[in-house]
């Protein structure tokens, strides 16, 4: 605690070898590529969209796709790749804070688990182990029985159920790192406890809170997609990936464009996520790469 | 062993109640009631209505049989008493919203149809996954291994339902092979909504498997096997294969649950006349009876699958003792 220069200095090159490793596998950079092009598109949603998302062009509904409308039209006259570049937008600013809310409190409740242990551990983790053989869409859709139509609503409900699986890692990770001589060291001479979990645990278990991270975005997304494809998700104006799933349902025997392009977004978004965090897992634990 | 058993239904009864509960509690939460979307109801019949169902009923402390010093009254004249004592008594009370018919029917009318399609598609989950899995291992970093996993990951990344819609387009629309939807009917019927709802869990288990078996493969027990000259199938089926689906069983309750998620969109789109349709129906007519009695009846499936899960384990690893 009082010398904390050649920490940060090894740390530093563990980084950077990580780093390294990330960069030699293909699948991860490619994906990595495509995960900031789409973050861009969704920070750009307005200037990239070649058509307005709610401009109905009554003659030209239901066009298949085309020169002009890459991706064709909805029902309305719609052009569906304006629609699903908003919809960009919308889908990972839920898979985002949702991944970021549930990595906050599966953090704080995984650690408390971990560091205090005995009975307290025991209790905590029984709990999240009914939580996590609960069928997540269930819960999803009772929690938002009671908060109604609204985002928060959406937020509150897949957070209830993504945070599970973050505290059991955290907690996992604590219970190997709390038994190091740093951590034994830091109690001997009196830290007080809140300062050892925030000081000495929690940088030491950043790369798999990292990974969990990365894995955390595309199972919100997935969540948010099923939730709006049966129609209890987002309402309107709002619309993701998965409630353009929604509204193409009705026509895609005729019209399969409609579910297929919404579908292949979250498909390749999703994807590149898993590989990414696949990678980042590999390259920030090599002990785990021939196994 | 059967003792075991007993012991673990015996533990899901209060396990049950305290899931009641707090079904009953977030419904009883929630604003808006199950008929305030029937508009023209003069109050008069509204009132009878709620009278009958004892929606007149506070719902969980009676005050006015407090001021009436009805003791007894206080506590059982509500809404929360009247809905344990029917479950109870295995009745889950009325519908709100479908008249005339209770929870308990239709619940009896459609969980077989869902409790079957989970079942091919646990049952494709197990058949397939396993051996690609074991394939892949085997093959390890082969061509086989790299398609395998490829398609592994697609399952588990691709949303149910654009899986659901490429099949219905491909084989049903295009090649005209399989009916797009509904269950009643031969088995022509199963074939696409089983593959939907399995793609997902047959990816889970086709890497658990391949990861377990490729640490199984490098054990002592394994070399000394093959050193003693056994035949390299026997030594893969009952050395490696065994010892490698352990983990495969330990995420079988999760995998259950995935697969009880992934019927919502499968019901939807096959439209598929199972429990899922009334649950997603209920809550956006807020009947209250019938959510509640569908997330019960999906507790309990889960309970017995994680007691039959429980004594997988102990059958397959015997270091696990059942108390």
């Amino acid at each position: 605690m009082t010398d904390i220069t050649p920490k940060t200095s090894t740390s530093r090159s563990l980084w950077q070898d990580a780093w390294k490793r990330l960069f030699k596998n293909k699948a991860a950079v490619i994906s990595l590529f495509y995960i900031i092009i789409i973050i861009l598109v969704a920070l750009f949603a307005d200037v990239i969209a070649p058509f307005s998302y709610e401009v109905q062009t009554p003659q030209d509904r239901l066009t298949f796709p085309n020169t002009t409308y890459w991706m064709g039209t909805d029902i309305l006259g719609r052009d569906l790749f304006s629609r699903v570049i908003y919809g960009t937008r919308m889908s990972m600013s839920v898979g985002i804070i949702i991944a970021f809310c549930s990595l906050i409190v599966g953090t704080c409740y995984g650690s408390l688990s971990g560091y205090v242990g005995g009975r307290l551990d025991n209790l905590l983790m029984r709990i999240v182990d009914i939580l996590y053989t609960f069928p997540s869409l269930l819960l999803i859709i009772l929690i938002r029985v009671i908060f109604g139509p609204g985002l928060f609503g959406i937020f509150f409900a897949l957070t209830i159920v993504e945070w599970v699986s973050v505290s059991r890692i955290v907690r996992g990770q604590i219970l190997q790192v709390k038994e190091m001589a740093y951590v034994e060291a830091a109690r001997a001479v009196g830290v007080k406890h809140s300062i050892i979990i925030a000081r000495h645990i929690l940088p030491n278990i950043l790369g798999p809170i990292i990974v969990t991270l990365t894995f955390e975005i595309p199972a919100a997304i997935l969540s948010e997609s099923f939730l709006s494809f049966i129609g209890l998700g987002l309402q309107p104006p709002f619309s993701s990936w998965g409630s353009l799933a929604n509204d193409g349902f009705q026509a895609f025997k005729s019209y399969p464009y409609l579910i297929f392009f919404p579908g292949m977004a979250i498909f390749l978004t999703v994807l590149a996520f898993n590989l990414l965090g696949d990678g980042l897992r590999d390259a920030l634990d090599p002990k785990l790469k021939n196994a | 062993m059967y003792l075991f058993i007993l012991k673990r239904l015996f533990i899901a009864i209060p396990v049950i109640f305290i899931l009641a509960t707090l079904t009953f509690c977030i419904m009883r939460i929630t604003p808006g009631g199950p008929f305030d979307k029937d508009k023209a109801i003069p109050p008069e019949i509204k009132a009878n209505i709620e009278a009958k169902y004892h929606l007149d009923k506070p719902p969980f402390i009676n005050t006015s049989a407090f001021h009436e010093k009805k003791w007894a009254d206080i506590f059982t004249e509500t809404q929360y008493f009247y809905y344990m004592k029917g479950l109870a008594q295995g009745d889950l009370g009325p519908s709100y919203k479908y008249l005339g018919r209770s929870v308990t029917d239709i619940i009896r009318d459609s969980l077989p149809v869902s409790v079957e399609l989970g079942l091919y598609a646990a049952l494709l989950a197990f058949l397939l996954g396993v051996p690609l899995g074991i394939l892949a291992a085997y093959k390890h970093n082969s061509w086989i291994d790299n398609a395998a996993m490829f398609t592994a990951i697609s399952g588990i990344t691709l949303p149910s339902f654009l899986v659901a819609a490429l099949l219905i387009y491909i084989f049903s629309i295009k090649m005209a092979w399989l009916p797009a939807g509904l269950w009643d009917g031969g088995w022509e019927y199963k074939i696409l909504p089983t593959i939907a709802l399995g793609l997902r869990p047959v990816a889970i288990i086709a890497r658990l498997m391949r990861t377990s078996m490729l640490d199984v493969i490098q054990a002592d027990y394994v070399r000394t096997a093959r050193a003693k000259g056994l035949n390299e199938v026997w030594v893969i089926l009952k050395h490696v294969v065994k010892n490698s689906l352990i983990p495969v069983i330990t995420i079988s309750g999760p995998l259950i649950a995935g697969i009880i998620t992934g019927s919502f969109i499968i019901e939807h789109v096959f439209a598929i006349p199972g429990i899922a349709k009334h649950f997603i129906l209920a809550v956006t007519n807020r009947d209250y009876t019938l959510i509640m009695g569908v997330t019960l009846v999906y507790a309990v499936l889960l309970i017995i699958a994680n007691i039959l899960v429980d004594v997988l384990y102990a059958l397959v690893d015997p270091r696990i003792k059942l108390s």
